[in-house]
């Protein structure tokens, strides 16, 4: 066991053309899987975070049911096997229907899958705004979906900020099973250049470091914007303090 | 009778096997000044709330100018536009500012346009004293403070009746004053009001009409000469007793 470190860096520089093309690639998977997740997750998350309404009519509070039936179904399922399986599963029941290239199925199911974790983490967040929010939206008229889109959903996101950032970090390394659909991200890259010089150690570690160089920089930029938010929400902070002490 | 703002018919209210609310009637015409007092758990809260159907009775009637509120005479999201709530916990919208507070509802439940929204808002702002405020982030107001923007802010939905859910109960002391004044002055105004409350005084110097509750049921009703100086219940006697004591220890002192 031992690593030639000099052929790793020259390993490095030589193919750094293929790797930083599996670069961009993986940015790009995380990137679109956190946004697209995001929405997905801000959707489902609602739809389970929505309380039942007495005032409702009975089909509105079957729909509701309904929806909370089909998105813990969807939840338990892309939450309850690895990604790597949907990923093959997905791709090939469908392509002969959608005739897609694995970027897009890639993109796709990425998306799919970070959905069910953000339904989660956003349904959590929606649940800890305090219910007088509701109530005073409720009081002067508003609907149920006005009442989310303009005060219950800014405060759920800026709550559980962390919890979103770093599926933002999970999926810059999960990216890496796309390669059992041939996308051509970072890993995929990789396994290329390991496999035609027929150097696995040294260029695995390679494509580790660049790993890890991407996720602290994605840490340390995430740590920097949640500073920021934590530094306002200290601020508010006195004022409560202050009426819980009268 | 059709001279009622909101006309209240044996209302009951439980929550889980615990009757809150026995048989309630009782209606506001305009331009009243209801407060409603009672000890803690005497259901008039949950009156209160039920008037704006935060909470949803379980049987009996509410009509809001002879329409059936309860069995779809009118949406339950036009009427309560109609009436206004202030909390005890102000519940001021986290996310925005103090101008905000007050041009959400305006713009998106009454559609009114931008330049007018912000017009009213500034206008009850200014009313209520907060008009140097109009950016700051609600979250970093004293709670005198956030409920004079409450205030305001339902006012800019212009209610024809606004409801006040013991304003002043989570407030320092020294803010009670200030949120008060407030309530005096739209009283004074001519709004329509109802107001549960703990302060003994505002009730009576304020009101056009006080309402006892206790035990779930309007106990005694009058005006406030009738109910704080004439009550005709034991109970409403035994309730009032330690105000009117301190009051007759304040007049003696001074």
């Amino acid at each position: 066991m031992q690593i030639d470190w000099s052929y790793a860096w020259s390993a490095l520089l030589k193919n750094w053309p293929m790797f930083w093309y599996g670069v961009k690639v993986t940015i790009a998977f995380a990137i679109v899987g956190t946004v697209f997740g995001f929405l997905i997750g801000l959707i489902i998350g609602a739809i389970r975070a929505i309380p039942m309404d007495p005032l409702d009519s009975t089909f509105v509070k079957g729909l509701k049911k309904f929806g909370r039936w089909i998105t813990g179904f969807y939840i338990w399922v892309f939450r309850g096997t690895p990604m790597m399986i949907q990923a093959a599963f997905i791709y090939y029941l469908l392509r002969p229907v959608l005739n897609w290239n694995p970027i897009t199925a890639g993109f796709v199911i990425i998306s799919i899958n970070t959905g069910a974790y953000m339904a989660e983490i956003l349904r959590s967040g929606i649940q800890s705004v305090d219910a007088g929010q509701l109530e005073a939206c409720k009081s002067m008229g508003m609907s149920n979906f006005q009442a989310m889109i303009y005060v219950v959903f800014p405060q759920a996101i800026k709550n559980t900020f962390p919890a979103i950032g770093n599926q933002l970090v999970v999926n810059l390394k999960d990216s890496c099973m796309m390669n059992v659909i041939s996308v051509t991200e970072l890993f995929f890259q990789a396994s290329s250049i390991a496999g035609s010089n027929m150097r696995f150690v040294e260029i695995y570690f390679d494509t580790a470091i660049i790993y890890l160089i991407l996720t602290t920089l994605t840490t340390a930029l995430l740590n920097f914007i949640e500073r920021k938010m934590l530094r306002d929400k200290e601020e508010e902070k006195k004022p409560i303090f202050r009426e819980m002490s009268a | 009778m059709s001279q009622s703002i909101i006309q209240v018919e044996h209302l009951k209210k439980s929550f889980g096997s615990q009757e809150v609310l026995h048989d309630i009637d009782f209606s506001i015409e305009k331009g009243e000044v209801i407060s409603i007092i009672g000890s803690s758990g005497s259901g008039k809260s949950t009156l209160l709330r039920c008037i704006n159907l935060l909470e949803i009775p379980d049987s009996g009637s509410i009509r809001f100018h002879d329409q059936d509120i309860l069995n779809s005479g009118l949406k339950p999201t036009d009427y309560r536009t109609k009436v206004g709530m202030v909390f005890q916990n102000f519940n001021l919208f986290a996310n925005k500012n103090v101008l905000d507070n007050c041009v959400l509802g305006q713009r998106k439940v009454l559609k009114r346009s931008k330049e007018e929204a912000i017009r009213i808002a500034k206008e009850h702002l200014e009313k209520v004293g907060m008009s140097d405020f109009l950016s700051k982030p609600s979250t970093k107001l004293s709670g005198g403070q956030k409920q004079r923007v409450a205030i305001a802010r339902a006012l800019s939905m212009d209610p024809e009746v606004l409801l006040f859910d013991e304003p002043t109960s989570a407030l320092d002391p020294e803010m009670v004053g200030e949120v008060l004044d407030v309530m005096k002055g739209l009283a004074k105004s001519g709004l329509t009001m109802i107001v549960v409350t703990h302060e003994m005084q505002f009730a009576k110097d304020v009101s056009t009409r006080v309402i006892f509750m206790d035990k779930g049921v309007i106990a005694e009703q009058g005006t406030p000469d009738e109910v704080f100086n004439h009550p005709k219940n034991p109970r409403t006697k035994q309730f009032l007793s330690r105000f009117l004591e301190s009051t007759q220890a304040n007049q003696t002192e001074e």
